[in-house]
């Protein structure tokens, strides 16, 4: 890129089950992002009138979070008035994409120093609520046999041979070392507890992990997509997959990414700006991609996204440390390790949504700062990020420490 | 601490008769233990088929404890959060029995006492007409904490809980069943009877036992806050609120963004837990404090008569004369009236007390229109007023309140004319608002019995009546004053005498340095919006029109020709010079002649173009510093009149100035601002103010002392 992109701060909220019972449930998630925006102000002593712009992924961005909730959050946070916000919509890549866009601005020098993550408060604003031809126009899915995303993670595992038992001790792993690294205090720089308007803190750390998680447990659970996929799902996805017998319906919701509510916030800007405010640049984003694959299994992007990556940056598998591959599913983290050859002991070393849930468009700015964070504490220098994306899409992040 | 008794009757049924210790039931510390020990108690209960709430007391429950809640400071936040969730915790399991329960409402439920009627599933109240029910607590910056806003929102539907919880209206028993806020209005006899009739009568019907956020399928009425109708309404809603609060009460905005939350965005229990929060983030704020200590504690003391000497026995008025039919004259003859006084009103024809009479039938009318009073009623009120020409006409009236203009000349020939016209041991008072109450007395026969009865206009709706002591005014005289306020539904403060007394005097001040503003150059319209900004009703400007540039020329120059003021020390003498040109080179004499400073027409009001002869494009002054000189005018004339003991207590001077002269609700009143923006910090600002804009902003000696001293005023 013609001017590198620093990444200066990487900060999440703590997740919690996105339901009426979850602990986030309360808070709007524009001060959910607000307060985020709040915690980069304090940190850095921020002069807010400096910040170009405020990019936040949403993949549902109606009722409590429509009209632009990053204009919104920016103003919540009585930021600057002179700082703009958009709100973007890349289903899960959101958050990313909004990382990827903020490099691309600075990149250009179009822009100095830009804020980007993401806000999803799935218990107020529940999946689907933005509605959209791609899963509730009869004539369009009919067309391009748009089956649901667990269809086609039982698809990926049916053609590649994840067996139940493969896939539930992969979710048993993500909790094993999700609890590790939040109780060893790992993921401590970067999580921000959520407090009401008078100081009292609502939750302080991610509190959907269930660390007893095992086996057993997880083979009581029952498919989440065999019913579906039985009112002619499945016969939709073999029409495009005609080598298949049968879909075998693996994941269920112990071995899925979790539904919870999140934000997450990465302060991105050029050197320069960095000298200028005394901000000192954490990692850089050394390359970015997002491609399209079979939109009907859907979520077979994140292996070629990567590779497409590591080739626009001159590198090899070898030349990265560590691998964030969003864990919507078992099934996807276990096809990204085939696709690069990864051992999972460099994958997701510290779990991911399987544990510790995907607030859909927060996630992608969520594994930077779990990935900047891993790279500091083990000493290491390049980190890749992916995530499987709705109609086939794939989106990579390659970041290096400095 | 008292008790909660606890009786359980031959058909299972437990009646609890809350009796606290003192003259009502409160969310005091004592509450806790027994409102908990009761719950577990019933909760243990074997053959339990219901509960009946009811009180030992006049009134059902009084709600919270506000001298607690105004203790509570910024380190104290969370420790409340937690006492409020573990009542919340109890109402929660009070309304989850399983059983029937009833709140037999014997008298009034206001406040946290209403909350505890919600958490029953049936509310029964005795006919009374007189108990009130509601939930008062934004008018004293605060929410209803303890489940109201979520429980009465998902009662009544957003619309409809929006004037009892935004507005704070109380109902009386009947016209709470009308709304649905209870369910039945019995004979106060038969109240405990009917609660037991009505649990026997739902007897294993789960239902009745269940709560409305409780029960699967339940729907707000009017929808939730996420339909398109209701976020318009929504949005319109805090508009409104904006325009009434100037966005500085915070009270309201929390309630409406409570409820909000409440009607279909979370569930019910996080909508309480957020209630709660929302609630204890109000407890410190300087405008609650401010709110609580004025309009409750001081309010309680004006009201409560102790400005009054005690050992004068209590006197009705039974037959009122009134001199002059005008503005004010017929404002009085009006609230008068309305309390069942028969009413003499007097003016120099029998056709200008005949049009003082119409007048008032205007009012009356109005409130037909409205659908407050029937026409019966209103034809009952005008009957009491009697208009006439001749004084005899007046002969035997034990108070006789002269309302002529204000010219000591015509004043005095009035008093003399018809004081011995008073009934025996009869009383007079003047409704002047700026001629010392010592020297109308002068000509006074009996001036033990002379007083000043001080109006507000427009009479009908201001409920201040400042009370002024002339220094022959007898204790008897001031007593029957008082009690004549009261009668009428007026809020009476006892001032001494002095120029302009405590209200004109102070009015005056922010009045005039608005015009200084105007005649040092600065953009009238920029001075009129910060004044508004500040929380003030109305505009400086806008408010001399209002009583008329000419007559305030008048009275000022009335008053330097009777010696009360010296021209030579006026602290503006820019603003006199530039009301003087206004009125005798502009002829721009007020609002009645349509010119003043403003233009009237047809679409209101605009600012008369003429006063850019005024305007200096070199003048420069900050936002602060135009909203500070006007408030700071007001503050420090009510600290020289307590200096000056003409105000007489701290509590008269806070409610004199939040009901008679625009103290904006959030100061408390022009001295208890000073309390909660810090002592040191007013004289720090008043010694700014002075050395940029005059010596009139010199803090007074009993400012320095307080600030000296670090003691509040009270």
């Amino acid at each position: 890129m013609a001017t590198p992109a620093c990444i200066f701060d990487a900060i999440r909220t703590p997740r919690s089950r996105g339901k009426p019972d979850g602990a986030l449930h309360e808070v709007k998630p524009v001060q959910l992002a607000a307060g985020l925006l709040r915690e980069l102000q304090a940190r850095h002593d921020l002069d807010t009138a400096r910040v170009d712009d405020v990019i936040l992924g949403c993949v549902d961005p109606v009722g409590d979070q429509g009209a632009c909730i990053a204009k919104a959050a920016a103003q919540a946070a009585h930021w600057d008035e002179s700082v703009p916000g958009v709100q973007l919509d890349r289903f899960c890549a959101s958050g990313l994409e909004a990382v990827n866009m903020a490099a691309a601005k600075i990149g250009s020098g179009q822009q100095d120093l830009v804020v980007a993550g993401g806000v999803e408060s799935m218990s107020r604003v529940p999946m689907l609520s933005a509605g959209g031809a791609m899963f509730t126009d009869p004539d369009f899915v009919i067309d391009q046999l748009s089956v649901p995303q667990g269809i086609g993670a039982d698809l990926i595992a049916t053609l590649d041979g994840y067996s139940r038992e493969e896939v539930d001790a992969f979710a048993v792993e993500s909790h094993r070392r999700a609890a590790r690294a939040r109780d060893s205090g790992w993921f401590d720089r970067s999580v921000v507890p959520v407090r009401d308007e008078n100081g009292i803190v609502i939750l302080e750390r991610d509190d959907f992990i269930k660390p007893d998680t095992d086996m057993q447990k997880l083979a009581a659970l029952r498919p989440s997509f065999a019913q579906m996929g039985a009112y002619g799902y499945d016969d939709m996805a073999l029409a495009k997959y005609p080598q298949v017998e049968r879909i075998r319906h693996v994941h269920t919701p112990g071995n899925s990414s979790g539904i919870v509510d999140g934000a997450s916030a990465v302060l991105i800007g050029s050197e320069r700006v960095g000298r200028e405010l005394g901000l000192t640049p954490r990692a850089r984003i050394l390359a970015a991609t997002v491609i399209a694959t079979d939109p009907v299994i859907m979520l077979t992007g994140p292996g070629p996204a990567a590779k497409k990556c590591l080739a626009r940056a001159g590198l090899t598998v070898d030349d990265i440390d560590i691998w964030e591959i969003n864990e919507a599913f078992a099934s996807v983290a276990l096809r990204y390790m085939r696709d690069l050859g990864l051992e999972h002991a460099v994958t997701n070393v510290n779990g991911g949504a399987i544990a510790m849930g995907h607030p859909l468009g927060a996630t992608g700015g969520m594994l930077i700062s779990i990935a900047l964070d891993e790279l500091e504490r083990r000493g290491g220098r390049r980190a890749m990020i992916s995530l499987c994306v709705g109609g086939g899409m794939g989106i990579s992040t390659l970041i290096e420490r400095v | 601490m008292g008790e909660f008794r606890f009786h359980q009757d031959a058909d299972g049924i437990v009646t609890v008769t809350m009796d606290m210790d003192g003259p009502v039931n409160t969310m005091s510390e004592a509450f806790w233990p027994l409102y908990s020990g009761t719950i577990a108690r019933l909760e243990a209960t074997e053959g339990l088929t219901g509960v009946i709430w009811t009180s030992a007391k006049d009134t059902f429950f009084a709600g919270g404890d506000l001298n607690m809640l105004r203790s509570v400071g910024p380190d104290d936040v969370e420790r409340m959060f937690g006492a409020v969730e573990r009542v919340k915790a109890l109402m929660r399991r009070h309304e989850r029995l399983g059983v029937p329960t009833v709140a037999a409402i014997n008298g009034a439920a206001l406040g946290g006492g209403l909350e505890l009627c919600l958490a029953c599933n049936r509310r029964i109240a005795a006919d009374n007409p007189k108990t009130k029910i509601g939930l008062p607590e934004v008018t004293l910056g605060l929410l209803p904490g303890g489940g109201g806003v979520v429980r009465l929102t998902w009662l009544l539907g957003l619309e409809a809980a929006m004037p009892y919880l935004l507005e704070g209206r109380q109902v009386s028993p009947d016209k709470a069943q009308e709304t649905g806020i209870v369910h039945e209005v019995v004979p106060a006899d038969r109240l405990l009877s009917r609660a037991k009739e009505w649990i026997l009568s739902v007897r294993g019907d789960a239902a009745a036992a269940t709560q409305p956020w409780d029960m699967k399928g339940y729907r707000i009425p009017g929808g939730p806050s996420t339909s398109p109708r209701n976020m318009t309404r929504i949005a319109g809603a805090a508009a409104m609120l904006y325009r009434k609060t100037r966005g500085l009460l915070p009270a309201p905005v929390h309630i409406l963004d409570t409820m909000t939350e409440a009607a279909g965005k979370v569930d019910f229990d996080t909508a309480t837990r957020y209630e709660s929060r929302r609630f204890v983030s109000l407890l410190p704020r300087t405008e609650t404090r401010n709110m609580i200590s004025t309009l409750f504690f001081d309010m309680n003391k004006v009201r409560g008569g102790a400005s009054r000497p005690k050992d004068v026995p209590p006197a009705q008025v039974r037959r009122l004369g009134i001199l002059g039919a005008g503005m004010m004259g017929h404002g009085i003859a009006f609230s008068a009236a309305m309390a069942g006084i028969e009413v003499v009103l007097k003016d120099i024809s029998p056709d200008a007390a005949r049009r003082g009479r119409d007048r008032v039938a205007d009012l009356l009318d109005r409130r037909v229109e409205k659908g407050r009073m029937t026409p019966d009623a209103r034809n009952a009120v005008l009957a009491h007023i009697t208009p006439t020409d001749r004084a005899e006409d007046l002969r035997g009236c034990d108070l006789i309140i002269e309302a002529v203009p204000e010219r000591i000349e015509v004043k005095d020939a009035v008093l003399r004319e018809h004081e011995e016209l008073l009934a025996e041991g009869g009383f007079w008072g003047s409704n002047t608002s700026t001629l010392p109450i010592t020297r109308l007395a002068q000509k006074a026969r009996r001036p033990e019995n002379f007083i000043g009865l001080h109006f507000f206009s427009p009479v009908d709706r201001m409920p201040l009546l400042e009370i002024v002591l002339g220094e022959k005014t007898g204790d008897e005289t001031l007593a029957r004053a008082f009690d004549f306020a009261r009668q009428i539904g007026k809020t009476p403060i006892v001032v001494n005498d002095g120029t302009g007394f405590y209200t004109s005097r102070t009015i005056g001040t922010k009045m005039i340095e608005a015009v200084q503003l105007v005649a040092e150059g600065h953009d009238p319209v920029r001075v009129e919006n910060l004044t508004r900004a500040l929380g003030m009703p109305t505009g400086m400007l806008a408010l001399l029109d209002e009583v008329q540039i000419k007559l305030v020329n008048e009275i000022h120059d009335t008053q330097v020709k009777m010696g009360l003021l010296d021209p030579a020390k006026e602290p503006n003498p820019e603003a006199r010079a530039l009301l003087a040109e206004m009125v005798e080179t502009h002829g721009r004499t007020g609002k009645a002649a349509g010119k003043g400073f403003y233009d009237y027409g047809p679409e209101g009001r605009t600012i008369w173009p003429g006063l850019a002869a005024w305007r200096d494009a070199n003048a420069t002054i900050p936002d602060e510093d135009i909203k500070d000189r006007i408030l700071f005018r007001a503050v420090l004339e009510s600290l020289r009149c307590l200096e000056e003991s003409v105000l007489r207590s701290v509590a008269e001077g806070n409610v004199g100035s939040i009901l008679g002269i625009g103290a904006p609700v959030w100061t408390g009143g022009y001295i208890q601002f000073v309390n909660t923006f810090g002592l040191q910090r007013s004289l720090n600002r008043c010694d700014e103010l002075a050395s940029k804009y005059g010596n009139r902003f010199a803090p007074p000696e009993i400012l320095k002392r307080h600030a000296a001293e670090n003691r509040p005023f009270t």
